[in-house]
């Protein structure tokens, strides 16, 4: 049994049903919205009743639309920066997550707003991308400790975070999808193999449509950024709708996940996205992810059908905080073994009781 | 119903239950505090302005709760929240409706797009709008302050919003910020203002805020049509000189004080431009509010 649907999800799924709310409720949704990073998807899907909508929502839903509409252009922009600093090196760079469906024009795009751009490339040439990085005006962030710095080199998929320091952008340079330390192993080199070129850029690449769809399922359910899960979760919705009217997908979908090592987070994807937003999936590809289903799945559904929900007050149930607390712990540990979980989350907690510097100032 | 129509102690048990449900025109705002001090300063300076009811659409939501932990016997902290989302760093709760005045220009600047926002002030006289964008430092509150009690009516302080459909410009009415000096320098030249009690050491100085004269907020909903964008710049010293500003100039400085422009894009430029186009731009070196005062009121007497 799963808990009743907030009001987010109910509209996003029938938009029309928003014209019949009273103000408080769209003082609810509108809030819902914000925190779970879904507002401009929400005005995209109600913009053929905008017109309709009381004014004070509009308003806020029309700005959604205009943030959006920049985040675009702010984002070609910085693709082409990003291809300019890697041209010389002859490397080309693969775009992941909200960068990859904006710039493929993928129906995922509408609406997916995002703060950074991200980016795959190889492991090997990491030293020289770096390199190219910081003389374009990139740099790490000021506030990066010998830790993080550690953590990130040595244990994450992903070098430090860089910021331009003209544009104040942040790109993400990943050379694989989830942490080397992870219990999951993913065939990275595998990952290089299967790209598409974009049609206007030649050299930027994105992931084929099966490992894109992966890699979305991958991140959702390994790294437990679960404030934003239901944005992932209808990212994922509009991928496999769309990549779905193809037959030759779904018949690839299943045994590819198995080639990358990701057939668990595929069987969670499809799982979720079915039983919350109704996505039409084959039953033969459902029957072929659901074996080897773990016995203790309920409790992890009891999880994830609150987690998913916006990090909301109003979208809080009694279980809503444990659940949440399960599955961030439950990212952890799909993420580093044992011995490093317990270092790191003692580091974390240790690092959260210290005052932040403007509260010692203040002080 | 207004703020000041409430019984006593109604305006605490509405912000400590969370629905004190302020009106700002265009803005709806809805408060939670249990710091004291908030209930205080916006019985004060939001006296003249209406409350809507709980059943409203609210465009914000903001909150300044107090912090736990054991300072909070040695110096009590509060924090500010959007909608339960923390956002900067807790502050000393007798600073709680700076806090508020802050979040509100934050909510307002980042979350309402329907105008252009800058951050000036705007008084209005017969019809026509003066705009001040500045600096830190420029002595733009204390001369809007200033103005505010010499018949000149106050539409904002901090910021101006530009309606692209009708460009005509409008405010709050809200109160305006006075650091250090200026607080006594507004009492001495406004015996009538009515400042919060002022908070002394914080890492701006001393800060108190004035309300808004009820004659102004009574006409926050009438907008005007800009006429003046003024530079001010505070000179000790400096006899009260106003001097043209290369138009070119004033769009650079304007855009660098506009808060969404970017997000308006070429639409919001042009706006930019029209609205420096169609103003008189001038920069404004003054000392004292006397003469600053008389020197500006002579420009709008030249207009007439």
């Amino acid at each position: 049994m799963k808990p009743p649907a907030p009001l987010l999800p109910r509209v996003l799924l029938d938009p029309a049903s928003a014209l019949g709310l009273r103000p408080l409720e769209w003082d609810l949704l509108l809030r819902q919205a914000r925190r779970g990073v879904l507002l401009a998807k929400l005005a995209v899907l109600l913009k053929p009743w905008l017109a309709q909508v009381p004014p004070g929502p509009r308003h806020h839903l029309h700005a959604a639309l205009m943030t959006a509409e920049r985040q675009a252009k702010l984002t070609h922009w910085e693709v082409s920066r990003i291809q300019a600093a890697l041209q010389p090196l002859d490397v080309e760079p693969i775009l992941l997550k909200g960068t990859a469906y904006l710039m493929a024009g993928l129906p995922a795009s509408e609406g997916r707003v995002f703060g950074d751009v991200d980016i795959l490339v190889p492991k090997a040439r990491i030293a020289d991308i770096e390199a190219a990085f910081l003389a374009h005006g990139w740099n790490f962030q000021d506030d990066l400790d010998t830790y993080d710095e550690r953590y990130y080199r040595e244990w994450m998929h992903e070098i430090p975070p860089l910021t331009h320091e003209d544009r104040g952008s942040s790109l993400d340079v990943h050379h694989t999808i989830l942490p080397p330390s992870a219990r999951i192993q993913v065939d990275t080199a595998a990952l290089f193999e299967d790209t598409r070129e974009l049609a206007g850029l030649p050299g930027v690449h994105v992931l084929a449509p099966v490992t894109m769809v992966l890699h979305s399922a991958a991140h959702l359910f390994h790294e437990g950024e679960l404030e934003k899960g239901l944005r992932d979760l209808f990212d994922l919705d509009a991928l496999l709708r769309d990549f779905g009217r193809d037959p030759a997908f779904w018949a690839e979908l299943a045994p590819r996940a198995r080639k990358l090592g990701l057939s668990r987070p595929l069987s969670l994807a499809l799982r979720y996205t079915t039983r919350w937003l109704g996505t039409p999936v084959p039953s033969e590809v459902l029957a072929a992810v659901s074996t080897g289903v773990p016995a203790y799945q309920p409790l992890l559904d009891a999880c994830y059908d609150r987690a998913l929900m916006p990090d909301h007050p109003s979208c809080d149930g009694p279980l809503t905080g444990i659940a949440r607390l399960a599955l961030y712990v439950r990212s952890h540990w799909l993420r580093m073994p044992t011995g490093l979980l317990l270092q790191h989350l003692a580091r974390k907690a240790w690092m959260r009781m210290r005052p932040t510097p403007e509260a010692a100032a203040e002080a | 119903m207004k703020i000041r129509d409430l019984p006593p102690g109604d305006v605490r048990r509405r912000l400590a239950r969370g629905d004190l449900v302020l009106k700002v025109p265009p803005f709806v705002a809805r408060l939670r505090s249990d710091v004291d001090r908030v209930a205080e300063d916006l019985k004060l300076l939001y006296a003249d302005f209406e409350l809507g009811t709980t059943d409203d659409f609210a465009d914000f939501h903001l909150e300044v709760l107090r912090e736990g932990g054991l300072r909070r016997w040695v110096k009590p902290m509060a924090r500010f929240f959007a909608d339960g989302e923390p956002a900067f760093s807790p502050l000393p709760a007798e600073q709680g409706f700076h806090m508020v005045e802050w979040g509100l220009n934050w909510a307002v600047s980042t979350m309402a797009h329907p105008y252009l926002s800058y951050h000036a002030a705007a008084l209005e006289r017969d019809g026509r709008a003066l705009v001040m964008p500045a600096p830190p430092g420029s002595g733009k509150s204390t001369l809007t302050a200033a103005l505010a009690h010499r018949g000149w009516r106050l539409m904002s302080d901090e910021i101006t919003l530009y309606d692209l459909a009708t460009g005509q410009v409008s405010g709050m009415g809200r109160p305006v910020n006075l650091k250090n000096v200026s607080v006594e320098l507004i009492r001495q030249f406004a015996p009538q203002a009515e400042l919060t009690r002022p908070v002394p050491d914080t890492a701006k100085g001393t800060l108190a805020l004035m309300k808004a004269p009820e004659q102004s907020v009574a006409r926050i909903m009438e907008p005007a049509s800009p006429a003046w964008i003024v530079m001010p710049r505070y000179t000790a010293g400096a006899g009260p000189a106003l001097h043209d500003m290369p138009k070119a100039r004033m769009l650079l400085l304007l855009a660098e004080q506009a808060f969404n422009y970017d997000l308006h894009g070429r639409r919001g430029f042009e706006a930019t431009a029209d609205l420096v186009d169609r103003c008189e731009c001038l920069d404004f070196e003054y000392s004292t509010l006397d003469d600053a005062v008389r020197r500006i009121d002579q420009l709008a007497a030249e207009a007439r």
